[in-house]
């Protein structure tokens, strides 16, 4: 993408840059890596060859959906099976992408399909941050943000397909639990960008998504809940914010 | 290192699924003026959705009302850590080292 740096005009905020971007990423690194040369070890004891695990990586870039992927391979699940699971899965994603698109509206279709195409769950969770610290959200710096999180997740599916045997089991040194923490760490960073008016009202509508999870844990499997947890929280908040 | 063509397809059919969500609000709200209510419904969508996957990563992997305790119990100070710093790679960082450490003294 040679336009990557080109500056966009008026709605150019100063501070957030392609670098800027590049920069804001890094918290978001040692989730990336450790899960997808988790995803590179997996994929290939599924019986993938390397490059086909680096396909996966460069053409689904989703984590939970190429561990899903590598274990339907493994089970020998129809194609069918493996496309709906793998839509299903991320799914999620398109709440995501309607949460950001109004930010980019000034910018060109071709621009809003990258976008697009590299959202990922930390991507959306840093960006969002951004939104709710009433940073405007420049093209610069969502490619910054986007090309650095894509380029470190095909490297790490790599090494751990090609380097895999001689990786120890990353879960002893609690690197599965980087994900978690950084959910933990973008809602907090979210809640505290929140006037506090509003607090009691957010803190209410957490404790409702936590009983909307069990709850739907005894019905369907966890991507969906999330996705209907979600669905149902946002519509929640509409209705019962003063 | 090599790719059997319905591997190959397989993956791009993936890729096609999981290209498709990601993309269509992008193109669709490009070309659309959203009413005040939709913004306001996305506008919970970040809380709502970081809150279902923390949730997500505690349900354990037994069936409903399984819990992964490892993780309950090194959520509390990732949170108290979190509200302290408000930094997201010391968070993730510390997150890592506690888990590491439990892990390392019950294992």
């Amino acid at each position: 993408m040679a336009d990557v740096h080109a500056s966009i005009g008026a709605e150019e905020n100063d501070e957030m840059t392609f670098r800027q971007g590049v920069r804001d990423c890094i918290p978001t690194l040692l989730g990336y890596i450790s899960i997808g040369i988790a995803a590179g070890v997996v994929g290939v004891a599924a019986g993938l060859s390397a490059l086909e695990v680096v396909l996966l990586a460069v053409l689904v870039y989703a984590g939970s959906a190429q561990f899903i992927f590598a274990a339907l391979v493994l089970d020998g699940s129809p194609a069918a099976a493996i496309i709906l699971t793998t839509f299903i899965v991320n799914l999620r994603h398109f709440l995501m992408s309607a949460t950001m698109a109004p930010h980019f509206t000034q910018y060109s279709v071709w621009k809003n399909i990258g976008f697009g195409v590299l959202l990922t769950d930390e991507t959306f969770g840093v960006a969002s941050g951004k939104v709710q610290q009433k940073r405007g959200l420049t093209s610069s710096w969502m490619n910054g943000l986007n090309v650095t999180a894509y380029i470190c997740w095909i490297i790490s599916c790599a090494v751990g397909a090609l380097f895999g045997n001689w990786i120890s089991d990353p879960e002893a040194f609690g690197l599965d639990f980087a994900l978690t923490s950084m959910f933990i760490a973008l809602l907090v960073l979210q809640l505290d960008a929140i006037e506090s008016v509003k607090i009691k009202h957010y803190i209410r509508l957490i404790l409702c998504i936590v009983i909307l999870m069990v709850g739907f844990s005894f019905f369907v499997s966890s991507h969906m809940a999330v996705l209907l947890a979600t669905i149902l929280g946002a519509t929640i908040g509409v209705v019962t914010e003063k | 290192m090599n790719v059997s063509l319905s591997m190959l397809l397989l993956i791009a059919a993936c890729a096609a699924v999981t290209i498709l969500p990601r993309v269509l609000p992008f193109l669709i709200i490009r070309n659309l003026k959203l009413p005040m209510l939709a913004l306001r419904w996305l506008s919970y969508i970040p809380i709502c959705i970081l809150t279902a996957l923390v949730v997500s990563n505690v349900l354990g992997e037994n069936g409903p009302l399984s819990f992964d305790w490892q993780v309950i119990a090194i959520m509390i100070p990732t949170i108290l850590f979190a509200l302290w710093t408000k930094s997201l790679l010391f968070t993730v960082i510390i997150g890592v080292v506690l888990m590491a450490a439990l892990r390392f003294f019950i294992g």
